[in-house]
């Protein structure tokens, strides 16, 4: 388990802004719900209608804060805003295993985001509904190679060739070859997982890969990608760069989808 | 294509600020949103664009030269089409907190606002004095008028308007501001500051105008607390532009169950009994025009920007508007990353103000090295309408490039839209902030729901839409 359910060590935290893409149904909400309510079970539901969720990935150096942004729907008929993408360092673009369609729209994601958003994002192509395929319990070992792996270039995502024993199609609901996915993400250098976001399967890995690929260097200059939540030492008067923080006005309500 | 309902409480059309606030209004509010725009991106007339795009808008192209490939990366650009700042303590920072907007937007202040004071060579450039303090150490006065301008502030910050005792013995609802100036006993150019670069007057209109006082005061209030809230000028300013804006209202308006579309023509407005019911429209596709989707919905209102209906609008001014290119920082503004810099019409023998706003690579819209000014006013002839901005250029000094269409016109709906449920939103005016815009989101949101808007806490007791 990645998440730290205490802040006790005084680890540098950084916030990481992450958005999600792909096709409508393939899972998008649940990953991210099945990452959020690990560290989130007894207390209530996160709130729909949420900015973003946010979820901590505690690794050995530091603690990455994720804020989730999930599309809206705005992605239905074309109309995702530049605002989406902008200051992006990561992004998580979801297909459906057992849909092939859903990986072309998928590669579709992947060109908008090398076309528009900051040229160093982390992406993660990832296969979901695992559970619907034969692999359904046995697939954590796709992702064992990056697993761990520290500040790795994206480039160098494991996606061992052990995979290619997978690819046998056995008359389960698999439709898109493990293989297929994982040349595609070689080439275009993301990070590749096939998880299920029910059973649980390789989700927590996602995140922690995600987290492992973003270069400290960008944690450091970087501010996070923040609006708000992320900013916490912005008072009501200005600060040295003259940023302001408009939300310190309602600052107690603002724990809205806050996971931590 | 999938997902479009067969029917919707209000279509939207326009992505500008004013459409984009109501969208998220109204959908936080329960109603079925469908939100429409004709061109691919979010804004209308309040987008953002990068520099090329810039250049082709206006046409400062010659066939074969990119002009734009000078100045960097074109998307290091975002130029604002409409010069507008957010006052700190304004209408639009209220709704942007209520709405939680401000989750996916980063401010800045803007670092001064300015006044002019004389023309041509003897013109001097003074910062505006934002409170009695500074009124005292002002260069704008002298001595004894700095005391006389002292006391007057004062006793605008004291000022209540239930409160008669406060009134300085005037019949405040009634008297006019200049009686107000004549109580004070102020010279000609602090009324002339006062009133154009607090109270944000773009002509003198208001000083005759019996009962004007009090809102005077309010608005010079607002300039004042908003000045008080971050310190360095009333005013602040989204990182990226004034686009992100519209953008962040319609997530806002997305997340509560709004349905998005860009790049989407309205064919038709369908109606019964003089009602709008629905319309018919064809959403465009990018690369492949053959593959376009045409679909009908019906509708119970529509709230639209005038470029929908031109036959429901009308024009009621010119706004004249010169977009700058600089290298450099405005001379004698302390070389601020940004600015307001207003030159009051009597200074300059007009009747309408000239507005300089000003931007920089402090607020990414541009490369490090550049500001973005524009320069603004009221057309107030047919004549050369670069002369008439011709004392705003003189401020700016050096220009690498200008752009500058046409005069502008400025509509407003011809009708309030109780008959048709058809509710049209007006321009972009000439005010160099968004005080008018949020009146007119409330207008058009009473006119439309017949509510008063309420934003404070719009969001605690809401459920989603659909999910």
């Amino acid at each position: 388990m990645s998440e730290s359910a205490s802040a006790n060590a005084p680890k540098p935290s950084s916030s990481v802004k992450l958005v999600l893409l792909g096709e409508a149904a393939v899972g998008k909400s649940s990953l991210v719900l099945r990452f959020v309510n690990n560290d989130f079970q007894e207390n209530k539901e996160p709130t729909i209608g949420a900015a973003f969720l946010t979820q901590k990935c505690s690794l050995p150096t530091r603690t990455i804060k994720f804020e989730i942004w999930d599309t809206a729907g705005q992605e239905r008929f074309a109309s995702l805003a530049p605002m989406y993408y902008r200051n992006a360092q990561a992004a998580l673009v979801v297909y459906d295993v057992t849909k092939p369609s859903s990986l072309t729209k998928a590669k579709h994601w992947v060109a908008e985001l090398q076309r528009q958003a900051s040229p160093g994002i982390v992406i993660a192509l990832v296969g979901n509904k695992l559970d619907l395929t034969n692999d359904g319990g046995e697939a954590s070992e796709v992702a064992a190679e990056t697993d761990g792996a520290d500040s790795a270039a994206q480039e160098e995502q494991g996606t061992g060739e052990e995979d290619e024993a997978q690819d046998a199609v056995s008359g389960d609901a698999r439709k898109v070859s493990t293989r297929e996915a994982t040349s595609y993400s070689e080439e275009e250098g993301l990070l590749f997982f096939e998880t299920s976001a029910k059973t649980g399967t390789n989700v927590v890995e996602v995140f922690t890969a995600i987290a492992n690929a973003i270069p400290e260097s960008s944690l450091k200059t970087g501010r996070g990608t923040g609006a708000g939540t992320g900013q916490t030492s912005l008072g009501a008067r200005s600060t040295e760069d003259s940023r302001v923080n408009l939300g310190d006005r309602n600052a107690a309500t603002a724990k809205e989808g806050c996971a931590c | 294509m999938d997902e479009i309902a067969p029917e919707y409480d209000v279509v939207v059309l326009g992505t500008g600020l004013t459409e984009c606030v109501l969208s998220g209004v109204l959908s936080v509010k329960g109603n079925k949103v469908l939100h429409i725009d004709r061109n691919d991106h979010y804004g209308g007339e309040a987008a953002s664009v990068n520099i090329e795009a810039l250049f082709k808008k206006y046409g400062n192209v010659q066939p074969g030269e990119e002009p734009w490939k000078k100045y960097g990366r074109v998307n290091d650009w975002n130029i604002d089409l409409v010069p507008k700042l957010l006052m700190s303590n304004g209408e639009l920072t209220n709704i942007l907190v209520s709405t939680d907007v401000t989750r996916y937007l980063e401010f800045k202040q803007i670092a001064g606002s300015y006044v002019q004071q004389g023309k041509g060579p003897k013109a001097t450039v003074a910062k505006v004095p934002s409170d009695a303090g500074e009124a005292l150490r002002s260069s704008l006065m002298g001595m004894f008028e700095k005391r006389r301008a002292k006391k007057f502030l004062e006793w605008v910050g004291e000022f209540k308007e239930d409160d008669s005792a406060s009134h300085q013995g005037l019949n405040i609802h009634n008297c006019t501001m200049k009686e107000v100036y004549d109580k004070f006993s102020l010279e000609d150019n602090t009324r002339d500051f006062i009133g154009h670069s607090m109270a944000l007057y773009p002509s003198d209109g208001y000083i005759n105008q019996p009962g004007a006082a009090v809102e005077t005061i309010n608005r010079i209030r607002l300039y004042v607390n908003s000045m008080a809230r971050y310190g360095k000028s009333p005013y602040i300013y989204p990182l990226y532009g004034l686009g992100e804006l519209p953008q962040g209202f319609a997530r806002l308006s997305a997340i509560y169950g709004g349905t998005y579309m860009l790049n989407t023509d309205i064919d038709e407005v369908l109606y019964e009994n003089g009602k709008v019911s629905g319309i018919k429209a064809t959403m465009k596709d990018r690369e492949d025009q053959s593959d376009a989707m045409k679909f009908e919905t019906k509708t119970k209102k529509i709230i639209a920007d005038p470029s929908y209906f031109p036959s429901k609008s009308k024009v009621t001014g010119y706004l004249l508007k010169a977009i700058c290119i600089l290298n450099h920082p405005i001379d004698k503004t302390d070389s601020s990353d940004s600015l307001q810099l207003i030159i009051p019409q009597s200074q300059v023998g007009r009747k309408h103000d000239i507005y300089i706003a000003m931007v920089s690579s402090a607020h990414n819209v541009c490369p490090k090295g550049y500001y973005i000014a524009i320069v603004s006013t009221i057309a107030e002839n047919d004549a050369n309408p670069h002369l008439e901005l011709e004392a705003g250029f003189e401020r700016l000094g050096k220009i690498e490039e200008k752009f500058m269409g046409p005069p502008i016109p400025l509509y407003e709906p011809t009708d309030n839209g109780e008959e048709s449920n058809i509710f049209i939103s007006k321009s972009y005016d000439s005010t160099s902030h968004f005080e008018t815009t949020t009146d007119d989101v409330r207008d058009l949101y009473r006119r439309a729901t017949g509510e008063e808007l309420k934003v404070e806490g719009l969001r605690e007791d809401q459920q989603l839409a659909a999910e």
